[in-house]
């Protein structure tokens, strides 16, 4: 693999930059692989990388039924943060944040992961005490968290309105300092050549139509639109299509998909320097380092698989992000688009086997599945490559809804992003 | 914003609508009698179409009844609409859309 | 400045109306009628912006919504400041005040400019390959900095000073542009019968009859045709004319966003909104959006001065402006000889028509030719000369082979270009309607529509002025039967002098040149160039949507309006595969930007969300009651008297309330009536208590589960009748608990005859608690024994309150002696105000929120949100004394079976904790662990779930839930806090009179 550096720039720039090689071979496929993953998003690349790096498993494809990094990678508003309440999530997004704070040197790729502060806003004396819990929780977790008081949200994020006249005035916010954003394209592009240089098969426009199983119901293999593909393992790491996937394989899922929408307005000089969440008014917001303001809206109320949603939606969205930034009420959305999220009953995600042998699924991880990309991708290579799942991800696995044992992270902070 | 027909009143806009999941999703007549693997497909498993799916809309803010409804979810087209206890429309039906 | 290169005739603007306006600080004038981008150039500015990335001088570009140079920041104070708008929309008006952007100090000198001297460093996606190390030094270092680059206008600094309307309509068919096929299709819509809606965002309707001075449609010149039919469009009673209205979007079921502007153009006219967002659904809908020409990409394309062809005869032709003095043309398309004419009638010179094409014809190319022009053909451009305004293009044979000879340097101080037409089929493509690549035009077109739309027009590719109005029209016509109007006949236009026009190229031009040497833009505001295409695609981002993410290549505010074809036609030779199979990257509503203010509309301050109030608000607001948001309404959370803070007033009135007596509006409780033969049984199969045997009169507490098993809502429920209930929820699960029944009512047992009615707002409900409260109440009693005797804890009677009919609960919720006072919510005040007054004597004083939960919490009552958290089962809460076990069935029942939900399994049980020292609170949501010297991460067992100082036991005591908690009792654990750690042991969670003794009195 080339390496990526400002020398190399230099180089490059006297050659006019004709030299550069491919970042990934564009691979067709092979009859058979020790390994298939199934979705070329950030999570599926990722797994394939570490399987490769940190498993030994070099004969490995990534399926990818479009463009690598166009699904749910290529759409989210890049929140990164881990300052969840439950001791299995704090434990699992805390993992991620981890590995994305040596990402980009690890992968030769600049992720752009700016820990410029996740600042989440309380609206009433309800949400003061959850987010005193997660604090807490987070503190004795070894996750950092803190309280501030309006002034002290204000002093952080300046455009904020603190007016005590609001109809959901501020009354303080939880601060994750290590949190913050991520440029989403380069995630995929980097774990992609990353993985690419380990000899992992980056096969695009390859859609999976079947999976196949022997006598004793092990996984045999892939039918796909650009042929037939033999392996004993496949990952299936398809965030909005998990449940039709899983579907291939005679399981069904506690999974259902919403339309997500998030937006961008203009292009100006920085003026929001954090990233802003408010889950009891449905908004949150960062600014890019094109300039561009990211918001979040919520999910619209039915299961679709259109990647699109209705105006009422980012309309209300953008109703909470002028009451709380009111010199922005003039700037302008410029666009406006949709993923598919897949929702689990308890907000939580799944990293697991499952009862097809040789068939492992991450799914389920509902609007907040960008944060997770390396601890999910690292977590979903180790249960594919050991057939057992880390201790971390172990609770996430899929019984825990037969047995009541839910990572209730929705009933926790009402809406988990 | 969808338009949906309800069976009572006609067209309306989704404003009016509470959005409720899977329809046809059947909860045993005694639940004592089922499995918690049979509980835990009622509670949670969904079938989740992609294509056109059986679902349930309520009416909140018109005649606030519960109806079924087919809408294709790659497109959020609506097949049919249809009142609590009659059968899913038959597969012609969803043919001649 | 004045006008110098306006011309002397011609034009739609008002001659006698001039308009002076600021651009940068400098004083200039233009006419009624005039955008900012015309009145700049009728003052021979084309210098209008910087570029994004390396900040080069751009001039304007077009005349209308795909300009991507021209961006400016409009507004002569901070509360009507508008970043990047475009100036080609802007309309002047006077006292107009616009300034540049992404420059400093000016436009002329822009430090940033050093950006174009490093460019050969940073091409498209550099900074993936470095900023890498130290790490943490993204954040720090590199990020901030690249930022500060970044970016465009500037946010506002102040809150927008004006307002935003919005409203709904339905129309039979909504036509989107009135262009000629828009104007087509709305008169043949009109004459089928239709209800029509007629939107374009210009400020004049006639899209590109605005600019046609040679055409004449029906024996009439185009102008003249123009205004006679809008003058009959206006007269149709059944048609609706919406100007400078932008469709921006096109939603599922035929419904459309678009957005009027009102009063941006109308300074001083104060009190009216600044836009309006209509929301609209049609029938049918017929699009006329018309066509985006599209730029040439050539080695340095970009210098102020150089404009698209279309644009530069819009505005000699509709502005009366010339654009320059002297013009050199480069063209793919024969309507670039059109403009070369039109500018040559206004007295430009045209110094030569460069046409890439080896052979061109047509009726526009012999008209030029015939009038003399100096037409090249086959002949490309090889770059171009100046610094802040264009001053030479290098002109070179190009052979059919592509081979490019020889250029030779032609002066001019205006660059026109033309690469034919793209047509704007964003709404139909955002309606989900299918794009096929037409291969003779060299265009996407509108296939297969999802929705019930029309096309037609130069939007689908119709170009020829008499086939464009018969087009509308027919599609007018089709909308209209389809809407179930009348059959309208086929209608056709006569015109004359519109030759027919062909060409087109997309992609970038051969120039013979080292490619590593030259930069062709083919995004101008993102910078990204041809070579930025190859050099993604060489880096194997061969997909449309790589290439767009890499190079930023159609992400600036046109949304690839300029540049997204050109990118196209590169890629496509780069890969060597058709256009077909590349396909286009999506199209995404706003069609062009739209203000955040209109989509937030009315929801504003405290319309922002509905604000409910009990009946006796006003009166706890007099009383200078501190109020919290709870759910949508708003509670007095306590009552302070002068001087007192929170905690002090909370002491005060729980002090009272357990000595003498407090009265507390506990109106928001939901409440739910449930009435019908089967009532009882309906709630014996949703709550976990049993109902049928429960007498009338008596209450009891209902808990309410999820079908999961976990606690949804509880709630004191009292059997009116045999057949009638009084159910109450909590504040915030009113709502939700309604729907969940009303659900099961219909859905899973709709055998029971039962009715469900919310009655939340019939009622309010004022609590009168403590030991003195029978005795003021009594004397406001009719119809009623309240005695202890006649009527125990929990239980209910229908009598009179004051005069007034009520429901008279017999409840606590402090654990002393108390009623529930249920009248009609119009009485709610007066009866309150009464109770009180008589109270005074007796020590009665009004408590709020903050003191109903200390002394709830001193009896160990949970609150469901507070004590709950939607993990929590009726064990857990120590509440299973409320299942009734004989019941079959009920919600929830079967879940609370499964294996983690019960025995074996550490779940954590609601307890108590008392702290060593007495004065120490417990924050809520502290975390409680045995071993606090461990290191992080910590077993935690149990968290603090609510925590008071109680004035009754004079020291803290809170509630927790800790695993296995109940066995743990007597037990230490530690609350390990930042630099403390609290020891804590576990208590029951009933901290005041367990035996119950005061709730008798």
């Amino acid at each position: 693999m080339q390496r990526f550096s400002a020398f190399a720039l230099v180089k490059h720039a006297l050659s006019g930059h004709q030299r550069w090689q491919p970042q990934w071979r564009d691979a067709t496929p092979k009859p058979a692989y020790d390994a298939v993953i199934v979705g070329g998003g950030g999570h599926g690349l990722g797994a394939a990388y570490y399987l490769a790096k940190e498993h030994g498993l070099r004969n490995i494809a990534v399926l990818e039924k479009g463009w690598i990094g166009g699904g749910n990678t290529g759409r989210n508003t890049t929140i990164i943060r881990s300052n969840y309440l439950f001791d299995e999530s704090a434990a699992l997004y805390d993992h991620a944040l981890k590995l994305w704070e040596g990402l980009s040197q690890d992968i030769n790729y600049n992720v752009m992961f700016s820990q410029r502060g996740v600042l989440m806003l309380a609206h009433n004396v309800h949400d003061e005490q959850s987010f005193k819990r997660h604090i807490h929780a987070n503190r004795l977790n070894g996750v950092d968290n803190e309280w501030l008081t309006p002034a002290q949200a204000k002093e952080f994020c300046p455009p904020l309105n603190i007016s005590g006249n609001m109809r959901h005035p501020v009354l303080g916010a939880a601060l994750q300092r290590r949190a913050g954003t991520a440029r989403h394209d380069a995630v995929a592009w980097g774990y992609a050549r990353a993985a690419d240089a380990l000899g992992v098969d980056i096969i695009q426009n390859c859609e999976v139509t079947a999976i196949h199983r022997d006598a004793f119901g092990h996984v045999t293999g892939v039918a796909t639109s650009r042929g037939e593909i033999a392996t004993r393992k496949i990952g299936v790491s398809a965030a909005g299509n998990s449940s039709v996937v899983m579907g291939m394989a005679g399981l069904r899922m506690p999974l259902e998909s919403f339309p997500l929408q998030a937006l961008v307005s203009e292009p100006i000089k920085p003026i929001f320097p954090c990233v802003v969440m408010s889950n009891t008014i449905h908004a949150y917001m960062s600014q890019s380092d094109k300039g561009e303001l990211v918001i979040g809206a919520g999910t619209d109320a039915y299961t679709s698989y259109t990647q699109r949603g209705a105006l009422h939606i980012s309309a209300h969205t953008l109703e909470a992000i002028c009451e709380l930034f009111p010199d922005f009420r003039r700037m302008r959305m410029l666009r406006n688009w949709g993923g598919i999220v897949d929702v689990t009953p308890d907000r939580s995600p799944i990293i697991a086997k499952t009862p097809v042998p040789g068939l492992y699924v991450n799914c389920g991880w509902g609007t907040g599945g960008f944060k997770a990309t390396p601890g999910a991708a690292h977590l979903f290579a180790w249960t594919i490559a050991r057939d057992e799942p880390h201790t971390i991800n172990a609770p996430f696995n899929l019984e825990r809804f037969a047995r009541g044992m839910l990572i209730d992270e929705a009933a926790a902070a009402a809406v988990a992003h | 914003m969808l338009l949906i027909t309800c069976p009572f009143c006609g067209p309306r806009p989704e404003l009016e609508f509470g959005y409720a999941g899977e329809a046809h999703v059947v909860r045993a007549q005694d639940p004592r009698d089922v499995s918690d693997s049979q509980w835990t497909e009622y509670l949670y498993q969904r079938s989740n179409v992609r294509g056109v799916h059986a679902e349930r809309w309520r009416h909140a803010h018109g005649c606030a009844q519960f109806f079924n409804a087919l809408r294709d979810t790659t497109t959020d087209h609506f097949v049919a609409t249809y009142r609590i206890g009659e059968s899913r429309p038959d597969a012609a039906v969803e043919a001649g859309r | 400045m004045s006008q110098n290169f306006r011309l002397p005739t011609g034009g739609r603007v008002n001659r006698g109306k001039k308009i002076s306006f600021t651009f940068d600080g400098r004083r200039m004038s233009g006419l009624e009628g005039d955008t900012l981008a015309s009145a700049l150039l009728a003052n021979g500015e084309h210098l209008a912006g910087r570029s994004f990335k390396y900040h080069r001088p751009r001039g304007i570009l077009s005349a209308g919504p795909e300009e991507p140079n021209a961006l400016v920041g409009v507004g002569a104070d901070e509360g009507h400041y508008s970043p990047n708008l475009r100036a080609t929309q802007v309309e002047l008006f006077e006292g107009l005040v616009a300034e540049s952007q992404n420059r400093s100090p000016s436009l002329r000198y822009d430090w940033a400019g050093v950006n174009n001297l490093i460019w050969r460093f940073i091409p498209a996606g550099f900074y993936y390959k470095t900023f890498m190390w130290p790490r943490g030094a993204w954040t720090k270092f590199f990020e901030p900095r690249i930022r500060a680059m970044a970016g465009l206008g500037r946010a506002p600094r102040a809150p927008d000073a004006t307002t935003y309307a919005q409203r709904y309509a339905h129309c039979d068919v909504l036509v989107v542009g009135a262009g000629p096929a828009g104007l087509a299709a709305a008169l043949a819509a009109v004459q089928g019968g239709q209800r029509v809606i007629l939107c374009d965002e210009q400020n004049e309707l006639g899209g590109s009859l605005l600019s046609e001075t040679d055409a004449t449609i029906d024996g009439a010149p185009a102008a003249r045709w123009l205004s006679e039919t809008i003058a009959q469009l206006r007269a149709a009673g059944s048609l609706q004319i919406l100007a400078r209205t932008t469709a921006f979007g096109y939603f599922p079921h035929n419904m459309l966003g678009l957005v009027e502007r009102l009063t941006d153009h109308l300074p001083g006219v104060a009190g009216q909104p600044r836009e309006r967002l209509w929301q609209v659904r049609a029938k049918q809908v017929v699009l006329a959006a018309g066509e985006i020409e599209r730029p040439l990409v050539f080695p340095d394309n970009d210098r102020p001065g150089i404009m698209l062809a279309g644009a530069a005869r819009i505005y000699a032709s509709r502005y009366g402006v010339k654009p320059g003095q002297r013009a050199v043309i480069v063209t793919a398309h024969d309507s670039a000889y059109r403009a070369a004419l039109a500018l040559y009638q206004a007295g430009v010179g045209i110094a030569a028509i460069a046409d890439v094409r080896a052979n061109p014809q047509g009726g526009w190319v012999d008209l030029a030719r015939k009038a003399g022009l100096p037409v090249r053909a086959g002949c490309t451009i090889t770059g171009t000369s100046g610094r802040l305004r264009v001053s030479g293009a290098d002109l070179a044979p190009l052979a059919a082979d592509g081979t490019v000879g020889a250029s030779e340097r032609v002066s001019c101080d205006l660059l026109l270009m033309s690469g034919g037409f793209t047509p704007s089929v964003h709404l139909f493509s955002q309606s989900r309607g299918k794009l096929v690549y037409d291969d003779a035009l060299g265009a996407f077109v509108p296939g297969t529509p999802a929705e019930d739309c029309w096309v037609a027009g130069a939007c689908r590719g119709v170009s020829l002025l008499s086939e464009v109005l018969a087009d509308g029209f027919a599609k007018g016509a089709s909308a209209a039967r389809a809407a179930g109007g009348a059959l309208v006949p086929a209608r056709g236009f006569a015109t004359t002098h519109a030759p027919a026009t062909g060409g087109g190229f997309a992609g970038a031009l051969p120039h013979g040149k080292n490619p590593a040497s030259v930069r062709a833009f083919v995004d101008f505001q993102n910078d990204s160039t041809a070579k930025d295409i190859k050099l993604a695609i060489s880096e194997g981002l061969r997909s449309i949507e790589h290439i767009k993410r890499y190079t930023t290549t159609g992400m600036a505010t046109d949304q690839g309006k300029i540049s997204n074809m050109n990118a196209l036609g590169i890629a496509t030779d780069v890969l060597a595969r058709p256009i077909a199979q590349i396909g286009t990257t999506t199209f995404r509503m706003p069609y062009t930007p739209t203000t955040f203010g209109v989509f937030a509309g009315y929801a504003r301050g405290d319309l922002f969300d509905t604000v409910r109030r009990t009946p006796v608000h006003h009166w706890a607001e007099a009383q200078g009651a501190v109020f919290e948001d709870v759910s949508l309404w708003k509670r007095a959370r306590y009552f302070p008297l002068a001087g007192e803070d929170m905690h002090q007033a909370v002491a005060r009135e729980c002090r009272a309330v357990r000595a003498a007596a407090g009265i507390f509006d506990a109106s928001t409780l939901g409440k739910i009536e449930v009435a019908g033969p089967d009532a009882a049984e309906f709630l014996n199969r949703m709550y976990v208590n049993a109902w049928s045997k429960l007498k009338p009169g008596r209450l009891r507490y209902g808990l309410l589960l999820r079908e999961d098993g976990f606690i949804l809502d509880d709630g004191v429920i009292g059997r009116m009748s045999d057949e009638c209930f009084h159910v109450t929820t909590t504040t915030g699960g009113a709502a939700r608990v309604l729907t969940m029944m009303e659900d099961y009512r219909q859905t899973e047992f709709p055998e029971l005859k039962v009715w469900l009615t919310s009655t939340t707002e019939q009622w309010a409900v004022i609590a009168l608690q403590g030991p003195k409260a029978r005795e003021i109440l009594a004397p406001f009693v009719e119809g009623a024994d309240i005695s202890h005797a006649a009527m125990p804890h929990m239980s209910v009677v229908e009598c009179r309150v004051a005069g007034v009919p009520a429901r008279l609960f017999r409840v606590s919720f402090t654990g002393e002696l108390g009623f529930e006072i249920n009248v009609p919510a119009d009485y709610g005040r007066a009866v309150w105000e009464a109770i009180f007054a008589a109270g005074q004597p007796a020590g009665l004083v009004a408590y709020g929120t903050e003191t109903m939960h200390v002394l709830r919490a001193e009896k160990g009552y949970i609150i469901v949100g507070q004590e709950t958290d939607g993990t929590v089962t009726p064990d857990d809460a120590g509440l299973s004394w409320a299942i009734g076990k004989a019941k079959p069935d009920f919600v929830g029942k079967r879940a609370l079976a499964r294996a983690g939900m019960g025995e074996g399994v550490q779940r954590k049980q609601l307890v108590g904790l008392l702290t060593d020292d007495p004065q120490v609170v417990l924050e809520e949501g502290a975390q409680l662990v045995a071993d606090p010297a461990q290191p992080p991460p910590m077993t935690m067992l149990g968290h603090v779930t609510s925590s008071y100082w109680s004035a009754t036991l004079n020291r803290s005591m809170a509630l927790a839930l800790v695993k296995n908690g109940r066995a743990r009792i007597g037990e230490t654990l530690h609350v390990p806090m930042p630099g403390r750690v609290i020891r804590v042991t576990i208590t029951g969670p009933v901290f005041y009179d367990a035996e119950g003794i005061k709730l008798d009195g």
